[in-house]
């Protein structure tokens, strides 16, 4: 005779691959895995020392705001307004540099104001109700436009005494890999860390699972919002500040449109937009992938005219690949 | 003795009246059935008993010693649990992570304190064996039967070993066998000692399950008698104001 607890027993030890392709993230790192196979065999130039550190630099900043943007949108949100915040942090940063000041205090404030941008989402979203498209999209004209007045729209390229600390930090490399890719390690294993075994981890996927249910269970949905909102502030701003150490010059475009790749690898990566769902991992290999997709119409020599084609196709293809999922597992 | 008193619960949102001077008795173990049209203010009176809302003016107490409840939170300590009327659960967590969500069991490490699934799986399946229910704490609930959710929302209700439990349309929109799956739940809860109030406007679960029935009708309470000496047809009566009161 079997027992309840028989069969309970039985179907709680699924098999070990059906658990694995379960997980979204799955699919997207073999995706990338399989890009990179290719590309190996198809091109001589794709796994070069060289073209590697290349893709490293290029994804990693885009990857790095993906982690914020990936918790916003896992907790039911959007923000639109990560670019300008990026240029902003920037802007700020080289003007205090240039003014004197030294790189940690340049760099403290700087990160105060892209807090100060995320502040003023969350505070508007979760206690004004308002809509995050809308809220972000406001901030994004209204933070660039602040940078441009704090610049007087003019290119910065010098940044003071600690100069080259700056352009060590953002365009210098260890061990073959550049500096803000070990930015983007730590800060991918601690929000891979933080998401999964934190209250303030299980309250963004509770919030962007079911509000109302977060609510009724006396979690504070609405403080946890705006924290949710200053983080992906923050890796705006951290970004700025590598960009700019990378670049070794600042310009009021810096960041512009970067949104739209953020929400690509962030999707890519399988955080879902209507809230619940997405991994810190999950963004990063998002991100590596537009990058290779980039990296691989350039070593093909196809024309990057393309290269927005593909991205967009793989948002797609990835969102319904999702959709496809869930029907078959409900 | 009595669990849970109210007496002259009156609730206004702004101009509309949803409940007036609403007065009403619960026994320990008492399976209350509370029945209503639309609108009749079952859910508000809920909600108050449940700390989501002040009450206008009256008086609740529990154990015969008034409280005032601010947040739901306040109300859980005071040994009121609810199950809402769309059961309130986050469909893409588990069935572990919903019982416990908002109070997580967590485990220090050093300066950290981080979720400690393995005690919130087993302290779930454990509530899940007490409701007799073939509920699996670490599937998501996305994938879960009506009946599974429901035991879910009502393992929630067990954790922290409660006076009173809140049904707000437990047996809306699930099919009758989950129907029965549930009215067993209710059961299992009341031989723990602990009162139920039931909202539903399904007669049979009423009949079967309460002991004694409520009836308000447009923020009134136009009764509240033992099962035993009514029927569908008085019950009927009242909702929809065919009969006065009784
Ligand atoms: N938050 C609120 N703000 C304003 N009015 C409300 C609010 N909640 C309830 N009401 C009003 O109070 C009255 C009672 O509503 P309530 O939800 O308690 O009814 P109910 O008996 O639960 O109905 P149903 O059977 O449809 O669930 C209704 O007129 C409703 O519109
Ligand atoms: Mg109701």
């Amino acid at each position: 005779m079997t027992t309840l607890d028989d069969i309970i027993g039985r179907s709680e030890h699924k098999s070990a691959a059906n658990r694995i392709t379960s997980v979204p993230v799955f699919w997207v790192i073999l995706a990338a895995i399989a890009a990179c196979v290719a590309l190996t065999l198809l091109t001589d130039t794709f796994a070069t020392q060289r073209n590697v550190f290349n893709v490293m630099r290029n994804f990693t900043f885009v990857a790095i705001i993906a982690i914020g943007m990936t918790v916003v949108i896992a907790s039911g949100g959007i923000d639109l307004s990560v670019g300008s915040t990026v240029v902003l942090t920037a802007m700020v940063l080289s003007v205090l540099m240039t003014a004197g000041w030294s790189f940690p205090a340049a760099a403290f404030v700087a990160l105060l104001a892209a807090l100060a941008v995320g502040a003023f989402n969350g505070v508007l979203i979760a206690y004004a109700g308002m809509p995050p498209f809308v809220v972000t999209l406001g901030t994004l004209s209204g933070a660039r436009s602040l940078a441009m007045v704090l610049s007087n729209n003019q290119m910065i390229y010098e940044f003071g005494p600690d100069q080259s600390l700056l352009l060590w930090l953002g365009g210098g490399s260890s061990l073959g890999i550049p500096h803000p890719t070990f930015v983007l390690a730590g800060l991918m294993v601690a929000m891979a860390l933080i998401l999964r075994w934190t209250r303030w981890g299980q309250y963004v996927f509770a919030i962007g699972g079911n509000e109302q249910a977060a609510i009724l269970n006396g979690i504070s949905v609405k403080f946890q919002k705006v924290t949710i909102y200053m983080f992906a502030a923050f890796t705006a701003g951290l970004t700025g500040i590598l960009m700019t150490g990378w670049l070794g010059s600042v310009t009021t475009n810096l960041g512009q449109s970067m949104e739209l790749a953020v929400i690509a690898a962030a999707v890519i990566g399988g955080a879902n937009l209507a809230g619940g769902e997405g991994t810190a991992v999950g963004a990063v290999v998002g991100a590596f992938l537009i990058e290779v997709i980039r990296n691989s119409l350039i070593l093909l020599g196809i024309s990057t005219f393309w290269q927005g084609m593909f991205i967009g196709t793989f948002i797609i293809v990835a969102v319904a690949f999702d959709r496809f999922r869930n029907r078959r597992s409900a | 003795m009595s669990r849970l008193k109210l007496t002259g619960i009156s609730k206004n949102f702004g101009a509309i009246q949803a409940l007036s001077s609403v007065t009403l008795d619960v026994a320990p173990g008492e399976v209350l059935g509370l029945m209503g049209d639309n609108g009749a203010g079952k859910s508000t009176l809920v909600k108050i008993i449940a700390g989501n809302f002040r009450p206008s003016s009256g008086q609740i107490m529990i154990d015969d010693a008034p409280v005032v409840f601010h947040k739901p939170r306040d109300a859980q300590t005071g040994g009121v649990e609810v199950v809402y009327q769309d059961l309130a659960l986050c469909n893409n967590l588990t069935a572990a992570s919903n019982v416990f969500l908002g109070r997580e069991a967590m485990r220090k490490f050093g300066p950290l304190r981080l979720l400690d699934y393995p005690t919130m799986n087993r302290r779930a399946g454990e509530l899940f064996k007490v409701l007799k229910s073939e509920t699996r704490a670490r599937d998501v609930v996305r994938r879960m039967s009506g009946g599974q959710r429901q035991a879910v929302a009502i393992a929630r209700t067990l954790l922290s070993e409660p006076k009173i439990v809140l049904m707000d349309e437990p047996t809306a929109a699930i099919s009758v066998r989950q129907v029965a799956e549930v009215l067993d739940l209710i059961r299992r809860l009341r031989d723990r000692g602990i009162s139920v109030i039931l909202i539903s406007h399904r007669m049979p679960d009423v009949f079967g399950v309460a002991d004694r029935i409520a009836v308000l009708r447009r923020g009134e309470l136009v009764a509240s008698k033992a099962t035993a000496t009514s029927s569908p047809e008085e019950v009927t009566g009242l909702i929809t104001g065919a009969i006065e009161t009784a």
